[in-house]
């Protein structure tokens, strides 16, 4: 394969995560950025590619202006939501494999606290949203977790996943986020308490739903062969895969509701990189709701369709349960930042620094996105 | 002190706006492949079948049966806050699209269950609903 291995995440950088933020998202993508740059041991100036990501974000020339890049060789939008940073990685990791780029940088930042970003607004100034948008929003179909209500109802009509089974993926994630100093969620959460939490989109409850935070985060992609020299050890890019799913701007006709483009993405990646889910030691699962981890460990092939319920039973997903699983807290209780903050994780847990969390001899993890209606795509990393 | 705010108001492009002329008169319109037949919904631009960009409209029977639903807890927009707690329906319709419409049952929907479409005629836009038959 011309791109396993060849790549690298060679920095990772993460700035507070918070509700309230008073820097704009702008400022937090920039903040992220120079932290990516520090912890890659390379100048931010040294960036030959950059991929932002983000509705509002900086753009390819607010980044040569501001971290002083003299020569910028590639730079592209990727607008699939939740989905963008993982499918930022299979664009990296193709630049550098390439010698299109040396160091690329994905960057991210989000400030959801002002009233015009709610959650509710913010995807009907998103151009993929416009069939929502335009037949949907005025019944009053507003937010994602209504929009993706009717898949998880018929997951449970048609597999008998249960309360119980999203509360599973609820827990995990607050346990792991009460490891993690940069975490919002600090209370603990029993399965009582998820299954008390109020009805916001039947099946969905509060704590079925990731959180609204603000933050930015970023990660530099760097050419394995170029990389021997850099401060970190290096944590390799072996496969990396994008899918979309059918009718992709319309869960209401797409012809299977449960069906995801990680379902087509997962067994490109998997055979990209040369391993099986069996040689998967941590997972980071994009978590905009609980049913998404469900429905995607089924698509990655940790279960068969319809059983990813009975696989999170009994506390699977815990450290030291049989695929830890959103070991920094997630979406659902570390905060909300596109899943950049994944790819952290993930890079963490393999370099060994995963703290608290660390999962003992991480050697092989993946790392997926999610975005928009079902959009996907999965990155599986190992440490060198 | 507070306005009563309104619901969100569809804009309708020139490919849709016979859709909305549609629910106004009356009538839900799916669109057809004017070359193949292929009922394509929502409205675009080419037929994805054999690519032709002609089209006619077709009224549906109105004939369905659930395929899921949600019901709303919370008001993600004030214009709804009101009707809480609302259900909305996905419907396949005997045509094959389906539609999304508001629940017009006092009971859960059922899955599988036969439903009918009802037209709202509301200040904001006009609306599809269904109700059991
Ligand atoms: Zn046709």
């Amino acid at each position: 394969m011309a791109i396993k291995d060849r790549a690298c995440v060679s920095g990772i950088g993460e700035t507070r995560y918070l509700r309230g933020s008073p820097s704009s998202a702008v400022e937090l993508q920039l903040e992220a950025s120079l932290l990516a740059a520090a912890d890659a041991g390379i100048a931010p100036h040294e960036i030959d590619g950059v991929i932002p990501i983000g509705v509002v974000s900086a753009i390819a020339e607010d980044f040569i202006e501001n971290l002083g890049i003299t020569d910028l060789r590639f730079s592209a939008l990727i607008p699939h939501g939740g989905a963008s940073p993982v499918m930022a990685l299979q664009s990296a990791a193709a630049l550098v494999a390439g010698g299109i780029c040396k160091h690329v940088l994905i960057a991210f930042g989000r400030n959801v606290s002002a009233a015009a970003n709610k959650a509710g607004a913010r995807i009907h100034q998103m151009p993929q949203f416009h069939y929502v948008t335009e037949y949907e929003y005025p019944l009053g179909n507003i937010a994602p977790a209504q929009i993706y209500a009717p898949m998880a109802m018929l997951h449970m009509q048609r597999y008998g996943t249960t309360v119980e089974h999203f509360g599973e993926v609820a827990v995990a994630c607050r346990e792991h986020a009460l490891l993690n100093d940069n975490a919002i969620m600090k209370k603990p959460m029993t399965l009582e308490d998820h299954r008390n939490s109020r009805l916001i989109a039947e099946p969905f409850r509060l704590f079925d739903c990731s959180l609204e935070s603000d933050g930015g985060a970023a990660v530099i992609v760097s050419a394995t062969e170029r990389a021997a020299d850099l401060r970190q050890p290096q944590v390799l890019i072996s496969g990396v895969a994008v899918g979309h799913p059918d009718s992709p701007a319309s869960i209401t006709q797409r012809p299977d509701m449960t069906s995801l483009g990680l379902g087509k993405a997962a067994p490109r990646a998997f055979a990209m990189a040369g391993v099986t889910p069996a040689d998967i030691d941590v997972a980071e699962i994009y978590d905009c709701f609980t049913y998404a981890v469900i429905r995607q460990l089924e698509d990655l092939g940790f279960c068969a369709k319809g059983e990813g319920g009975h696989f999170v039973a009994g506390g699977s997903l815990k450290l030291g349960g049989k695929l830890p699983t959103n070991t920094h807290g997630g979406l659902l209780s570390q905060a909300h930042i596109w899943g950049m903050n994944h790819i952290c994780e993930l890079v963490r847990q393999l370099r060994g620094s995963g703290g608290r969390a660390q999962v003992p001899d991480a050697n092989v993890g993946l790392v997926t996105g999610y975005g928009d209606m079902g959009d996907g795509a999965l990155a599986i990393m190992r440490r060198r | 002190m507070s306005e009563p705010v309104s619901k969100p108001v569809p804009v309708p492009s020139a490919l849709s706006a016979p859709y909305w002329e549609g629910l106004i008169a009356g009538e839900l319109r799916l669109q057809a492949c004017a070359d193949c037949g292929q009922l394509r919904h929502y409205p675009r631009l080419l037929c994805s079948h054999c690519y032709s960009r002609a089209h006619r409209w077709q009224v549906a029977s109105g004939h369905g049966r659930i395929h899921s639903y949600t019901v709303a807890h919370y008001a993600y927009h004030p214009a709804f806050a009101g009707e809480l707690p609302y259900t909305l329906v996905t419907v396949d319709l005997a045509e094959g699209p389906r539609a999304l419409g508001r629940w017009l049952g006092d009971a859960a929907p059922a899955f599988g269950a036969a439903v009918q479409l009802v037209i709202l005629h509301r200040e904001s836009s006009p609306a599809l609903a269904f109700t059991a038959v």
